[in-house]
């Protein structure tokens, strides 16, 4: 599938952002196209046409056995961001009390953690969650009178790819506190784990359809039994999803998701096999040819993450020059007006601004070619070598 | 392009020479005490420009060069009652340093600005001599006098050549979205009012974040007798007027400041005239003027230029003038031809 022509050089290209959007399974494009204009009535209507769309619904069975919750648990959302608020926002609402959450995770996190005065969690030097200050601060809070009422933890980090100890951080809350809801942001995660496994003692969790080859615009936050019992819905309106998530349903989005999980999950295995051989051929080339570090180890993190370090150059402009060669990439976090800003991951993780300005994320997946990693090791290597001259060579 | 009306247009300009363009906007500042500078607005306005000219836009984050390379420097310079000069500092390390640094490392020819300049190359030896823009309002040669060849060999003014009326018109029959948008005014990163204040109260609350602010006795340079009290030494410039004590007479201005005594001299206006000038970090666009060289300096953005003779570290006046604030920097001009600069002491 070539990118819109008008944006992206002639030639050979590779789409290696896959941490930022993933392109549309076409068995998902299949699925979600009779919603849109055939069976397109609002699902909570009392008709014919608004029965066929409420059965489409049934889409959050398929759902629910990938991530395994019951299918009642699954709250339909418009994308991650919003799950995530929901989760934070409506637990909160529901038992005000202390929030917790790691220092690395996804601003979608951290805005609405910070928004209830909640508190961030320290991780190492590799970026994984200190579960020590976990207890302490758990323990901290509960000596003070007030239990930790969420406690939250992504499965796999946006731009690091590393995946994070999710159960024994569940251990470690309900250990100090039984009550304490544990929610994990699992956007990144469903491509390459098994979510259902990792989640299994989670009360909530965040899922992404366009990060595993759904639409954008479609999103589930897993709501399991206790959890029900506190969260109180962020935006109102009408009584849809369990009255958690007013607003009639994106049908279309739903259906499509759940396809996407269904074959991501079936898929996986190979996937994963696949494209990590594909990620360690393209992040042993860039070390053997220009010295790339790697700043999290590979055995920490995901199939699909190849985050490089390249001493000597500024991540920005190695974007920009691979761009121009049609290679994808990015340097994590964007702000509103679209400068790339020192990572709050990086600098948790204990770097200074000026090694975190060195940082590439390329994210490869299920369909990245092995033409597109040789594409792109040619590509980066020179770009590389022409920054580190401090000037192009004359054209 | 920083989404005012003359970037656009330089840009506009050299897409329709046909040259290979692309747009970058500078992310120097960001905060929510700031101007609104660097703005998602601005980007957003920067970037339409660049869709309807059909080239890539691109925002560059170099707000860790501009805290040590302007910021910094600003705040230190009020500290040491000096006057600083925030857009000269950001044009030599972020327009025309890190900016022109990225350019060549991505491997592009030259940068290009909207800045009302222009920059021609000598007939003999080809070296680029910058002289004032077309429109003698808007000239802002002043700003970038302590430019030297090096840079301006790589650098291009499109709109230098032009009046704004003829940019605004470009902007208008290309349809640029930025064609009607006001001119920037003041120190971009600063507010020029605090939320309630007055006149310059903005440049008070972004000081008295950064440093301390300590009141200063007023003396009378006849008598050396103390008039009264600033509540800030800092924030006085020589030459100011306003919102000092003058002692029952009309028009007293500044006339020196010691931030380390915290005192502020005030004397009439033939007080502040001055014979000279002192000038430290003097830089060249080519080659340094003669000792005892006839020129004409310039020691405000909109300063009057007057008649001079460059010596080795100083110019000396023909004609007694006004007193160059220490901290600012005076442009040296042979005819419409920036020479030089140099920073008064």
């Amino acid at each position: 599938m070539r990118p819109d022509p008008a944006t992206v050089p002639d030639g050979p290209s590779a789409y290696l952002d896959h941490a930022a959007s993933t392109p549309m399974r076409p068995e998902a494009v299949e699925a979600m196209l009779p919603f849109l204009a055939g069976t397109f009535a609002n699902p909570s209507g009392a008709h014919g046409p608004s029965r066929s769309a409420r059965r489409a619904l049934a889409a959050r069975e398929e759902l629910a056995s990938v991530v395994g919750c019951e299918p009642d648990e699954v709250v339909f959302t418009s994308g991650g961001t919003e799950a995530d608020n929901l989760a934070v926002l409506g637990a909160h609402a529901g038992r005000p009390g202390p929030v917790l959450a790691s220092a690395v995770e996804h601003r979608a996190v951290l805005a609405p953690v910070r928004a209830v005065g909640g508190t961030v969690v320290p991780v190492d030097a590799r970026g994984v969650v200190d579960l020590d200050a976990v207890r302490e601060l758990a323990t901290g809070a509960r000596r003070d009178g007030g239990a930790v009422t969420l406690a939250s933890l992504m499965a796999v980090n946006s731009e690091t790819g590393v995946v994070q100890p999710v159960e024994r951080f569940c251990e470690a809350v309900r250990a100090v506190d039984g009550d304490t809801l544990v929610h994990c942001d699992a956007a990144q995660a469903l491509a390459w784990l098994d979510v259902s496994a990792a989640t299994s003692r989670c009360d909530l969790v965040t899922l992404s359809a366009h990060k595993f080859g759904g639409p954008k615009g479609t999103g589930a936050l897993v709501v399991r039994g206790r959890a029900a019992r506190v969260l109180r819905p962020v935006a109102h309106g009408g009584g849809q999803e369990r009255e958690l998530r007013p607003g009639t349903q994106n049908v279309a989005g739903a259906v499509a998701m759940a396809v996407a999980a269904r074959l991501a999950a079936a898929e996986r295995d190979a996937t994963v096999r696949r494209v990590a051989a594909l990620r360690d051929r393209l992040a042993d080339g860039l070390a053997d040819a220009v010295g790339a570090l790697e700043p999290a180890p590979r055995a920490l993190r995901v199939a699909g993450s190849c985050h490089l370090r390249f001493p000597g150059v500024v991540g920005e402009e190695l974007v920009l020059l691979a761009d121009r060669e049609g290679v994808s990439t990015s340097t994590g976090s964007a702000c509103a007006s679209g400068a790339r800003e020192p990572s709050h991951v990086l600098v948790a993780m204990g770097w200074d601004e000026a090694s975190a300005a060195q940082a590439v994320r390329i994210s490869l997946g299920a369909t990245t070619t092995a033409a597109e990693v040789d594409h792109a090791l040619r590509v980066v290597v020179r770009a590389v070598r022409q920054l580190r001259l401090g000037a192009a060579p004359a054209r | 392009m920083s989404g005012g009306v003359d970037s656009s247009v330089a840009a506009g300009l050299l897409v329709e020479d046909g040259h290979e363009v692309v747009g970058a906007t500078m992310k120097l500042w960001g905060g929510a005490s700031d101007s609104g500078c660097c703005s998602a607005a601005d980007v957003r306005d920067a970037r339409r420009v660049c869709d309807q000219l059909g080239v890539e836009h691109h925002v560059f984050n170099f707000t860790t060069e501009f805290t040590a390379s302007v910021v910094e420097p600003y705040v230190a310079e009020h500290a040491a009652g000096r006057t600083p000069n925030p857009c000269v500092e950001c044009n030599r390390h972020l327009k025309f340093g890190a900016l022109l640094e990225r350019a060549a490392r991505l491997g592009f020819a030259a940068v290009a600005t909207g800045h009302h300049a222009r920059v021609e190359r000598s007939p003999g030896t080809g070296r680029p001599r910058l002289r004032r823009g077309a429109d003698v309002a808007k000239d802002q040669s002043y700003v970038l006098a302590a430019l030297t060849s090096a840079e301006l060999d790589r650098v291009l003014f499109p709109v230098g050549a032009l009046t704004k009326a003829e940019v605004r018109a470009f902007a208008e029959r290309r349809g640029l979205a930025t064609a009607a948008k006001p001119d920037s005014q003041d120190v971009c990163f600063v507010a020029s009012r605090a939320p309630g204040g007055g006149p310059s109260s903005g440049r008070r609350s972004f000081l008295e974040d950064r440093m301390e602010l300590h009141p200063g006795r007023v003396l009378d340079a006849a008598t050396g007798e103390s008039l009264g009290e600033v509540p800030a030494v800092e924030l006085v410039t020589v030459g100011q007027r306003r919102g000092l004590p003058a002692g029952g007479r009309r028009r007293r201005f500044a006339v020196a400041i010691d931030t380390a005594a915290r005192t502020v001299v005030v004397g009439d206006e033939h007080d502040l005239l001055a014979g000279e000038v002192v000038l430290t970090a003097r830089t060249w666009v080519g080659d340094p003027l003669p000792v005892g060289a006839r020129c004409t300096v310039q020691g405000s953005a909109h300063g009057r230029p007057v008649a001079a003779t460059s010596l080795a570290d100083r110019v000396r006046f023909d004609r007694p003038s006004r007193r160059v604030a220490p901290g600012q920097l005076v442009a040296c001009y042979l005819g419409d031809e920036v020479v030089g600069s140099g920073v008064a002491c």
